[in-house]
């Protein structure tokens, strides 16, 4: 395309389908205890699948 | 800014002269040019197969006509394929983790400390409740109670906390061995980390954090200064030079696992890039500083009228760590970590932390709290891990916060990155776990910014 770089592909639908095993960590346990951040941390399931 | 159509949202900002636009129900990102970039003011879905003409009449006095109307075409395409203004579909999850287990605890194991830090959310360490240590029947009740809990989460986590949690190094030691022991029978994989001062650490007690934390949380803010002038020993002198050196033999010794040097800055170091820095040239380099939350009527409190300079500490850090990465050498700074490409799911994307849902914090005495920031609060006691039992009430209340029903997380473009923010400083600030904290929400907002330009900046350099 001339005008658009596309970065990424959309990913956010597609991680419903096999979403929410609650393996993943608090994320208020990794770093922050004050200042929650979601979007920064690794889905459990894909690690353990690599 | 933003635009948002009923269900459709997209964020488009301007960042190291590019024009930058995500998605936000999609979680896709572009790059695109400055027709686009304004196109998107007025272009909405649904697309016509031809660009109309008021879009044309609106552009032509910049744009060629023909310009005008391939970029409008390319964004068609993006749209057809999803990523564009994209429609928000996922209202139907909100409601699948309140019943959920229990998963991870907030391990109060001593409410004392050896640091008097000023800005400390638990007055110092005791939570103003007074200075304890938790006994080991109570972190075994508290193991057992975290299993029970549990049914269907292979993994759980503990997080020794404090005041600071090596006072009471004896019960840490022995609540791992204990942990493991019960993994065994019930088929549970413990994680466990610690958040401590650094004050106490010597060569055993290094051994051991090494060997079981799977992630460890060093607290020190930075340049020896402005640690000093606020993580303060009780004989009023400063920590830095301790801890420091018992930071340093930590790391050293930690091979690859994970570890962070985590400070707080506050209003007299909105320079804190220098902090950041300063830990990355004493040799750490994964490392975490977040803006202090407290009382707004303290000296040192973050103010509204001190964003702009807040985001223009976050524009440097993003320099400062570019060039140290183009030097080809490493550093990671907590808040600009994002995955554009996978991430967590969005259905744990809907909800922060799980305070008070999936996480709890348990105190020396046994007491439940939804997490470790409402520990002292009597209106959000949940129960005791001697008994077991824990209030429905306030666990489906948590349950309930989510980025859909806090009004401000319905309107904004993060709400899938920060997924809600943090429940305890809505209700510090705000009296309501779903009133979202602005302050807060301008600095989620500006990391959030910058670590999708950073990797934008990485992957562009890559092309």
């Amino acid at each position: 395309m001339k005008h658009v770089i596309t970065i990424n592909k959309a990913n956010l639908a597609k991680s419903a389908n096999k979403g929410g095993c609650g393996k993943c960590q608090a994320s208020c346990q990794s770093a922050c205890k004050t200042s929650c951040t979601v979007g920064n941390q690794a889905c459990a399931r894909e690690e353990e699948e690599k | 800014m933003h635009v948002m159509e009923e269900k459709v949202m997209i964020h488009k900002f301007k960042a190291k002269d590019l024009n930058i636009v995500l998605d936000v129900n999609s979680g896709a990102v572009h790059v695109v040019d400055d027709i686009s970039y304004d196109l998107l003011d007025e272009v909405k879905p649904p697309f016509s197969m031809e660009c109309p003409k008021n879009i044309i009449d609106t552009f032509s006095d910049r744009y060629k006509e023909e310009d005008i109307k391939e970029a409008y075409e390319e964004l068609k395409n993006l749209y057809n394929e999803k990523m564009l203004f994209m429609e928000d579909q996922y209202e139907v999850y909100a409601n699948t983790r309140v019943k959920s287990p229990i998963k991870s605890i907030c391990l109060h194991v001593s409410h004392d400390c050896n640091l008097r830090c000023k800005y400390c959310f638990a007055s110092t360490g005791d939570f103003g409740k007074g200075r304890k240590l938790m006994p080991l029947s109570i972190g075994k009740a508290a193991i057992d109670f975290l299993i029970k809990e549990s049914p269907d989460r292979p993994n759980l986590e503990v997080d020794f906390f404090g005041g600071e949690p090596m006072m009471n190094f004896g019960v840490v030691k022995d609540l791992v061995a204990y942990s493991l022991e019960q993994g065994k029978i019930h088929n549970k994989n413990f994680r466990f980390t610690i958040t401590t001062n650094g004050m106490i650490m010597n060569d055993e007690a290094i051994d051991f954090i090494n060997k079981y934390m799977d992630n460890v949380v060093l607290s020190i803010d930075g340049r020896k200064e402005i640690n000093d002038a606020m993580r303060v020993r009780v004989d009023g002198k400063g920590s830095y030079d301790i801890i420091i050196e018992n930071f340093k033999k930590l790391v050293a010794k930690r091979g690859k696992k994970e570890y962070y040097v985590r400070g707080t800055y506050t209003r007299n170091n909105l320079d804190f890039a220098n902090d950041i820095l300063s830990l990355y040239d004493e040799g750490f380099k994964e490392i975490s500083v977040e803006p202090v939350m407290d009382d707004p009527t303290k000296e040192y409190s973050l103010q509204e009228e001190d964003l702009e300079r807040i985001y223009e500490e976050y524009d440097k850090l993003v320099d400062e760590i570019s060039k140290i990465r183009d030097s080809g050498k490493y550093i990671n700074f907590f808040h600009f970590m994002i995955d554009l490409n996978q991430g967590p799911c969005i259905i744990k994307r809907l909800r922060g932390c799980g305070s008070g849902n999936e996480y709890v914090a348990v105190t020396p005495d046994g007491d439940i709290y939804p997490c470790h920031q409402f520990v002292g609060n009597e209106d959000f006691l949940m129960g005791n891990v001697l008994d077991g039992e824990i209030d429905q009430d306030i666990k489906t209340q948590f349950a309930g916060a989510h980025v859909f029903s806090k009004p401000k997380c319905r309107e904004c473009w993060a709400r899938f990155y920060c997924s809600g923010g943090c429940n305890a400083n809505n209700y510090i600030f705000n009296g309501d776990i779903l009133d979202s904290y602005d302050l807060a929400c301008g600095i989620q907002k500006k990391r959030l910014e910058s670590a999708i330009l950073m990797k934008i900046l990485e992957m562009l350099k890559q092309q």
